[in-house]
């Protein structure tokens, strides 16, 4: 059997120097609904786990002065559910992290633990990306930002430097005629990995779409951003020919495989649908704001 | 019994297991401990289809902390020639199921098993046994195992003299089907298939196993017999039966699929070997990979009718995996499939095909819901062919008292009629459906089982009860149990503590499956407690000096029996209780009941659905259940178990199977991908319970429990056909089968 | 393996236990300490047999490692009823025969009752979401939601 430690230090320094001193056996424990899994079916066996939840910063949720919020890495979907300020402003966001696994999973389940797994079906990433948020890494090597669709690389692999740690994430402040919204499609109503997960981050100003974003997940082998997708939209006033446009787009964005989750056929189509879907909520949250 | 004066029987009463269910102090298998106890686990085959060459086991035995190792050597040999069945079960099967004999037959098929210090230096011994294997190409699908160059599980298999994976067949034939065609003005013919599904029990298989040096043996473990269980692991290891206590633990779910044993027989022998108790539990995804499913399956369904909606024949030819070994519910599927018809003209073929998967287990009318699936939706093509209401034309065709099924007996007083009935007056039937919405009706029948049965009924010395049965509870058996022995004896079913007793304990007792637990112990406990309250009676005359057909038992007390009989003051089960010694001393009974006379159950549900069409997504919407229950002692628990059918059916029709990888490994092997309805899929299920009383039971009690799984999955998908327009013929109707077929419809017109 | 020393408050009281660092909380609560109620249906966190609260949030024991329990207050099945007293579920779910084999109940009476603490008049919706995460395979969930939305109506009432 091999010997394996558990820390939890209090501080990022500390969490960090012994963390990058794993030389690569360690990992990081947020809510540990990948890890532990992961663990039990054999697929890891860590030398080293960094339990990241006693680190004030990683688990905070602060409010900018401009009005934008610093999530931290480790918040639970619980907690941040219970955050109104960030609910009312980031209601896509929250749907996504809310949609992975069950309410227990929830109590523990976070942004940064479903990001830096790197599965290409994480339900936050799509909404996280049309959110435009922006992470924050900490490593030997000190701190920098990284845009959240620039995480991932391929499954189960990210950006993320040896010794690096996700510590926040950074969601822009919003305005009037802003919204966003995040469906996915499974079989069943919960308890499901997305089969295909959008994403959508809309501006309306006088029903005119004048920026947007789209995330797009479980469709390739990371989360993508739809640029052409978004193009389709911004300019429009969201008119069907504006959604067709922008669901061919996903649909073209496509690059799937055939898994016990859906066929290549399926999700490709399914991705336009659920753009159309999303688009049509995020619209209508434009107007609550 | 008309069941209008009844006190207990019919209420909705407090089980006697709930509060140590509901507080967590409930024992199941896998919370049982013992001092010294060590942990047992299971190497499995990496192959689908392997000769075992040889096994080395020389690595783990010199393990630090490992205490014993065994192999298929360590397990009584039962030659492939020479069946020895016990129950529906064969040795022959069941010794090379529990592991690997001459070959490893499916992928997770145990090969080895170890009892260590701890689970994780058993599961690392584990790694270090050498296996030899010859790897053999494999057979999942029917269509794989009968192709023509298959390769061949069992050289001892032949089927028309040749070696086959075909292990057997069973058939039923009643008239003559080509004559019935011929008369038939509609004849529709068409290819079927359903998915193995997983019983889904929530507790996995566990043990714990104390062999003492003497023999003595103690086994606490979740299955649905604990005299199966005895059976069964004194076959396998040649321990006497008398040495063999097997305890039933709380059992969290079987729906048959513990009415076999996995576990019980390694840990015997490892307990043995090592000289110390031994737990074993599966893993979730040792349970999806090596115990149940039930079967899937391929059929061809063909019935004609006549324009004014008679069936004038009826033919289906069934094909069913068995798994590794031979068994698949064949019986059940040729057998109910058209059961609940009145037809002149009816043939059923069934054909039990061996193929590299886990071998099959039980399941909730095994079989039934198979034979059910095919019929009921052809029935439901040929009411729109010739313009019948679907319930109609089951009415028009539907089997009654007196009727001779196509599988043989003639059916007494029951009702099949009445469900249907119910069905079309029902406020569901004819409410309004909205855009995207279906709905699908669907009949079904299962046999029921009698069977032997043992209970001991004994009064204690405050005057309460203590009820000891045989079969183990798993839906709420003994809640009704306390309702009748507190109607027989007039006293509160508080009163009365209702236990499932061991092997040394209480009498031989059959296994709890074929809906015959309440129908079965409800017999014996009542003639127990018959005895008792005549006992009870002759205590009183003793007492009064009067003859004891002059007392009367009413109200929980003995009374004379008229005005003739004298003046006595009521004596009460209590006062005669304590009074006991010195009238005769301890009062008790007890009976062991070869039971007959179950008789087979019908039911009818309906089902709305509403589809997303550019998803593909079914999800059920409204779901009712009528069934004949016979009589309903606890209502609420036979609600729960045509709630849980429907909720079976539900899962299996839209989304659940197994999907295997190219290498012969199940791909999805655990509750995440294998997707069991969880409650946020379901809307609340409704239930009709027909009471038509069984005449030929005290109480009027027919089986329930597994009739509900078998109309289910036609009901579902006759809704998506109503729903959409498309007749979906193979399960399940998952999302990219729906989009699929709505696509290609779209796509040609 | 060294083995940590973990400090906790279970049920209340105060508990302390030696765990393997990559020891499951669930698997101490089984196997050391006798708290056999929480049960072990997946060991993956899809079936919710294994739930406990948490500082007052529900969540999988078997996907907590059992020294992330230092300094926390857990409560499990063990913990639900007063003394003698049940919690109003547990006695509805008596009541209204909202278990048959009864392996899921501890898990699905721990998060009805974290549901009921957060939502004391949650919708059917509501609850049938919220409790999606506890697998029943016997009762097709048809009592255990009425059950819990009766108990719901009677706290409200009593309240």
């Amino acid at each position: 059997m091999t010997d394996i430690q558990y820390l939890a230090p209090t501080s990022l320094d500390e969490a960090i120097s012994a963390y990058a001193g794993a030389n690569g056996t360690g990992r990081i424990l947020a809510g540990g609904t990948d890890l532990l899994v992961q663990m039990q079916a054999g697929m890891v066996a860590p030398g080293l786990i960094v339990d990241i939840k006693n680190i004030a910063e990683v688990t905070g949720i602060e409010e900018t002065a401009e009005g934008g919020f610093i999530v931290g890495a480790a918040v639970s979907g619980a907690a941040l559910e219970k955050h109104a300020g960030f609910a009312e402003a980031w209601p896509g966001v929250l749907e996504g992290l809310n949609l992975i696994g069950s309410t227990q999973i929830q109590g523990r389940a976070s942004l940064g633990g479903n990001l830096c797994n790197g599965s290409p079906a994480a339900d936050s990433v799509p909404a996280m990306v049309a959110a435009g948020a922006i992470l924050t890494v900490q490593g030997p090597d000190g701190r920098r930002e990284i845009a959240v669709e620039d995480v991932p690389t391929g499954p189960g692999k990210t950006s993320l430097k040896p010794g690096e740690i996700a510590v926040s994430f950074a969601f822009p402040a919003r305005a009037v005629g802003q919204g966003d919204a995040y469906l996915r499609m499974i079989p069943r109503t919960e308890m499901d990995i997305a089969v295909v997960g959008v994403g959508v981050n809309l501006t309306l100003e006088g029903g005119v779409c004048t920026a947007a974003r789209v995330g797009l997940g479980a469709v390739a082998p990371t989360v993508l951003l739809v640029e052409d997708a978004a193009k389709a939209l911004i300019g429009t006033k969201l008119e069907d020919s504006a959604l067709e446009a922008a669901a061919a787009a996903c649909s073209a964005a496509c690059n799937p495989i055939d898994d016990k989750r859906g066929t290549i056929a399926y999700r490709t189509q399914v991705a336009g649908v659920l753009l159309k879907r999303t688009a049509g909520i995020a619209a209508e949250r434009t107007l609550r704001t | 019994m008309s069941g209008s004066d009844n006190k207990w029987i019919g209420e909705n009463t407090i089980r006697p297991d709930g509060a140590d269910k509901v507080t967590g102090r409930a024992a199941f298998a896998a919370d049982t401990s013992m001092p010294g106890m060590i942990w047992g686990k299971v190497l499995r085959s990496p192959h689908a289809h392997a000769v075992i060459k040889g096994i080395d086991t020389s690595k783990a035995e010199a393990l630090p902390g490992v205490k014993a190792v065994m192999t298929a050597a360590d397990i009584v040999d039962f030659p492939t020639d020479t069946p020895v069945a016990l129950g529906i079960q064969d040795m022959r099967w069941m010794c090379r199921n529990v592991m690997a004999r001459e070959k490893a037959l499916f992928h997770g098929h145990p090969v080895a098993a170890v009892a260590a210090m701890t689970e994780a230096i058993a599961a690392e011994a584990c790694k270090l046994i050498e296996v030899d294997y010859e790897v053999l190409p494999h057979a999942i699908e029917i269509d794989d195992a009968l192709a023509p160059d298959a390769p061949i599980l069992h050289d001892f298999i032949e089927f028309e003299g040749k070696p086959s994976n075909i292990a057997g067949t069973i058939e039923h034939t009643k008239g003559d089907v080509e004559a019935g065609f011929a008369e038939a003005d509609v004849v529709i013919e068409r290819d079927f298939t359903t998915r193995p599904v997983h019983q889904g029990y929530i507790e996995p298989h566990a043990c714990l196993v104390s062999v003492a040096s003497d023999n003595k043996t103690t086994i606490w473990s979740s299955s649905q017999g604990q005299f199966m269980v005895r059976a069964m692991v004194g076959l396998l290891t040649g321990l006497t039966q008398s040495d063999i206590r097997a305890i039933p633990a709380e059992i969290g779910g079987g729906f048959g699929g513990k009415t076999i044993v996995y576990l019980e027989p390694l840990a015997t022998i490892l307990s043995k070997k090592s000289g110390r108790p031994v737990k074993m539990t599966m893993t979730r995804e040792e349970v999806m990979r090596a115990s149940g499913p039930t079967s899937g399956s391929k059929s061809t369904i063909k019935i004609g009718v006549k324009k004014d909606g008679t069936i004038t024949a009826a033919e289906g030819i069934y094909w069913l995996q068995a798994g590794g070994l031979p068994g698949a519910p064949v019986r059940g599927a040729v057998g109910c499939a058209l059961a609940p018809y009145d037809i002149a003209n009816g043939h059923t073929l069934g054909y039990d095909v061996v193929c590299n998967r886990s071998k099959v287990a039980a399941y909730r009318a095994p079989g039934a819901p198979i034979g059910a699936f095919g019929v009921e939706c052809v029935i439901d093509e040929l009411a729109e062919a010739i313009g019948m209401d679907p319930l109609d034309l089951r009415l028009k065709n539907a089997a009654r008292e007196g009727t001779q099924a196509v599988h043989g007996p003639t059916y007494p007083v029951m009702g099949y009629v009445e469900s249907l009935t119910s069905a079309k007056a029902h406020e569901h039937y004819n409410a309004p459906l909205g855009p995207n919405q279906g709905r699908g009706v669907a009949s079904g029948f299962w046999f029921n089982a009698g069977g032997e049965s043992s209970a001991q009924v004994n009064i204690t010395e405050d005057g309460n009860v203590v009820v000891t049965t045989g079969h183990p509870d798993i839906g709420g058996s003994r809640a009704g149990i306390a309702n009748i022995c507190a109607e027989l004896l007039g006293i509160d079913y508080k009163r009365i503590s209702v236990l499932i007793g061991d092997t040394a304990t209480i009498g031989f007792s059959n296994l709890t499956g074929g809906s015959r637990v309440l129908f079965a112990s409800s017999m014996v406990v009542t003639e127990s407690t018959k005895n008792i309250i005549r006992t009870l009676c002759e205590l009183a005359a003793k007492i009064w000096d009067i003859d004891p057909d002059a007392v009367e038992w009413e109200d929980g007390a003995a009374r004379p029996a008229g005005a003739n009989a004298g003046q006595f003051d009521p004596l009460t089960l209590a006062e005669l209780a304590a009074r006991a010694n010195e009238t005769g001393g301890p009062i008790g009974a007890g009976a062991q009941v070869n039971t007959t006379g179950a008789e087979g159950g019908f039911g009818t549900h309906i089902c709305d659905v509403e589809v997303d069409p550019e998803l593909g997504i079914a999800r059920v919407i409204r779901y009712t259940v009528l069934q004949d229950v016979g009589r309903a002692v606890h209502p609420a628990y036979v609600e729960g178990q045509m709630q849980g059918g429907a909720a079976q059916a539900i899962g299996w029709a839209l989304n659940e199977e197994y999907l295997y990888d190219k290498d012969g490994k199940v791909d999805n092997p655990g509750f995440l991908d294998y997707r069991m309805p969880v409650a946020s899929d379901l809307p609340m299920l409704d239930t009709h319970i027909i009471e038509i009383p069984n005449p030929k039971h005290p109480q009027g009690v027919r089986g329930v429990g597994e009739v509900p799984l078998v109309p289910g999955l036609s009901a579902v998908r006759n809704a998506v056909y109503n729903a959409i327009g498309i007749r979906f013929n193979d399960l399940p109707l998952s999302p990219p089968r729906i989009l699929a077929a709505l696509d290609v419809r779209e796509a040609a017109e | 393996m060294a083995k940590l020393h973990i400090s906790t408050t279970i049920n209340g009281e105060p508990e302390e236990f030696l765990c393997t660092p990559d020891e499951t909380m669930l698997d101490v609560l089984r196997n050391q300490l006798d708290l056999t109620g929480a049960k072990e249906g997946c060991g993956s966190g899809d079936c919710g047999a294994c739930s406990i609260t948490l500082d007052g949030t529900l969540v999988c024991s078997c996907l907590m490692l059992a020294a992330e329990a230092e300094g926390k207050k857990i409560t499990t099945i063990e913990g639900m009823a007063e003394g003698e007293t049940l919690h109003p579920l547990q006695q509805k779910f008596l009541e209204e025969a909202a278990l048959q084999c009864g392996i899921c109940t501890p898990g699905m009476l721990i998060a009805a009752k974290a549901l009921l603490d957060e939502n004391p008049d949650p919708t059917e919706t509501e609850v049938r979401f919220w409790l999606a995460g506890n697998l029943c395979r016997c009762t097709g969930y048809d009592k255990i939601i009425r059950a819990v939305l009766d108990t719901a109506a009677d706290m409200r009432g009593a309240a």
